[in-house]
């Protein structure tokens, strides 16, 4: 009989850790001007080292300035989306929930313009925004998603999707009347993009990143029960309330981040929590960092191949993640109904 | 079974095995003393009542809690897990208010088995029954070897010990309901409770479950308390009888004492006889003539 333990999820993450270094190397080698292997290894170890006078300039200017930032900003915002993703799944007890299909992600953008708009000059703003604009999504996902003072799971799904358009509305409104004001592009705050420069450094993001999987990770046994319902968890010794409200607030700012610094990207928090429950089972011990892992690698996949597909022209990443996570959102649909 | 296997924080048995019944020397495990509990949504008037009634359910005992639907059963059963505070009155555990109890510790004394709710991932038999060790452990909560041998050891008795290694959706509802019950007995509970667990059994699966559970109260010495609409699996396995209409306690006692014709008649509503088998346990039968 298998029981998990702290060795299993280390020799898993390891592995992923493997992958995501794999991937990453791909990410930084391909793009409208290839590089060679040995070139990047020589790159990389001078870059490691402490020597980057001996890189060639343009060299430089492609890997460490322009490739390196964005493949970090997607591991983080796919690390953000996914364990939000994983997270909402328990806490709405819905397997189709995903930031994006809920609306939140919706939430956090139009969160994100209004900070914009009204206080553009605090630093933090763009997040803090898109932070309470999740949570106020949420919230009203939350209810909208009752019926009979109970979740309901196809009512819950309506609701945000009725939620997403409805805000996307309002996203576009106030796009298109404030005028004169460079907001970034639409498609960045609708279908998600990672071109843009972030408002706050990497560093930061991943500070925020840390600690908001931590405070959902301590809840990881409790969320296992949760899955077998509210009352059943409450029985047997979780605290309900508690593990709800850390979960919410951590899924909110998981998805206030990400969406303050690349948008509304879809389906990453649907996709890669069900490939790893498939790949390792549905023990939220091992399924948070291990989805955390495994959304870092899916999006920098994604954004590769949306930079690399149909070069020189980029793709959004959101059209790339909608491209396949569309179809898998109507598999699981159908299968959830059987 | 074997006590030895027992961790620290169980009773020993009196005796392990053996058909030995209620003793009146023994303290009793849960009494009841209620004045009176209503059960209203949020602010609203309350839709129902449970009014005063006093019981005490001992070690080793099975009590069967009988009573049509919307009788109060399953708000008694509630107020015996703990989950509801009686507005008056007291529930309590070995001289412990239940409602009162920290989460965690009510769960390692009270377990309670509810129908069937859905599972949202597939899970395996043999982690569902480790849920069971929840209440036990800190952290992350990485099972111990001895939540292993506790796991095993409630596998075995609850009859399931051959589906470990399934998945929850794919057995069977009569298989489903040993599993549920196999992760209650992971819990070492003091008090058991179980919700109707004889619905969509069959007959057989029926039976056997009633078995286990009075083979369970003797050997572990839990009490264990049963809500169910099965009269003679009750007569014939429960030690004393909750009966419970409208809100009303209107007896506890054997079965050869609650099992009355005229009272049976008058809380179910229908025609119905009740006979002594040879052994002298009260058996109920049914009129299939019209009476209309």
């Amino acid at each position: 009989m298998r029981t998990l333990t702290a060795r299993r999820i280390l020799i898993v993450c390891a592995a992923l850790v493997g992958v995501l270094l794999l991937v990453v190397l791909l990410a930084l080698k391909f793009g409208t001007r290839s590089i060679s292997l040995y070139d990047l290894a020589v790159l990389l170890f001078h870059a490691a080292t402490g020597r980057s006078d001996q890189i060639s300039s343009d060299f430089r200017l492609i890997i460490l300035d322009i490739r390196w930032p964005r493949i970090l900003l997607a591991m983080i915002v796919g690390a953000s989306l996914s364990v939000a993703g994983a997270s909402f799944q328990a806490l709405l007890r819905n397997p189709l929930a995903d930031p994006y299909v809920l609306g939140v992600s919706s939430g956090a953008a139009l969160g994100s313009i209004l900070s914009l708009i009204w206080a553009e000059q605090l630093p933090g703003a763009t997040p803090f925004g898109a932070f309470i604009g999740a949570i106020a999504a949420t919230t009203a996902v939350y209810f909208l998603g009752q019926r009979g003072g109970e979740l309901d799971s196809y009512t819950l799904l309506l609701g945000g999707i009725i939620t997403a358009s409805f805000l996307s509305a309002l996203i576009m409104f106030l796009m298109t009347t404030i005028s004169g004001r460079e907001l970034r592009g639409m498609a960045f705050w609708l279908m998600g993009d990672l071109s843009a420069p972030t408002p706050v450094a990497p560093a930061w993001l991943f500070l925020v990143l840390v600690l908001a999987v931590g405070a959902i990770y301590t809840t990881s046994a409790d969320l296992n029960l949760l899955l077998g319902g509210e009352q059943e968890a409450m029985h047997l010794g979780v605290h309900v309330v508690r593990v709800k409200l850390v979960v919410f607030l951590g899924a909110s700012l998981l998805t206030g981040l990400a969406v303050s610094v690349s948008g509304a990207i879809g389906y990453v928090g649907l996709m890669v929590p069900h490939l790893i429950r498939l790949l390792f089972g549905s023990d939220y011990r091992l399924l948070i960092p291990a989805t955390a892992l495994g959304g870092a690698i899916a999006v920098v996949v994604a954004d590769t191949l949306a930079r690399t597909l149909v070069s020189p022209t980029q793709l959004p990443v959101g059209a790339m993640t909608a491209l396949v996570g569309a179809p898998v959102f109507i598999y699981l649909l159908r299968r959830s109904k059987t | 079974m074997n006590p030895a296997e027992r961790t620290a924080e169980q009773p020993k048995p009196a005796s392990a095995g053996g058909p030995a019944r209620t003793t009146p020397s023994e303290p009793p495990r849960v009494l009841v003393d209620l004045a009176s509990h209503s059960y209203a949504p949020e602010g609203g008037a309350p839709l129902f009542t449970l009014e005063a009634t006093s019981f005490e359910v001992r070690s080793r005992e099975l009590v069967a809690i009988l009573g049509r639907n919307g009788s109060g059963k399953s708000t008694l059963l509630r107020l015996l897990a703990g989950t509801l505070a009686p507005l008056s009155g007291r529930v309590k555990l070995e001289g412990l208010e239940v409602s009162r109890l920290d989460l965690r510790t009510r769960a390692q004394r009270i377990a309670l088995v509810q129908q069937e709710t859905p599972l949202l991932f597939p899970v395996r038999v043999w982690e569902f029954v480790m849920q069971g060790r929840y209440p036990y452990s800190r952290g992350l909560r990485f099972e111990t070897e001895e939540d292993a041998a506790v796991a095993r050891q409630a596998l075995l008795e609850a009859g399931a010990d051959p589906l470990r290694g399934r998945w929850m959706h794919k057995l069977s509802g009569g298989e489903k309901q040993r599993v549920i019950l196999a992760r209650a007995l992971a819990q070492q509970p003091l008090l058991l409770l179980l919700d109707e667990p004889t619905l969509h059994l069959d007959i057989a699966a029926q039976v056997d479950l009633l078995r286990r559970l009075r083979r369970i109260a003797t050997d572990r010495g839990y009490a264990v308390v049963v809500v169910t609409h099965e009269l003679n699996l009750a007569a014939e396995f429960a030690d004393r009888i909750i009966l419970l209409d409208r809100g009303k306690t209107l007896r506890v006692g054997r079965p050869t004492e609650v099992y009355q014709q005229e009272l049976l008649q008058q809380v179910f509503g229908t025609l119905l006889y009740v006979e002594y088998t040879a052994r002298g346990t009260p058996k109920v039968t049914f009129s299939g003539a019209d009476t209309e």
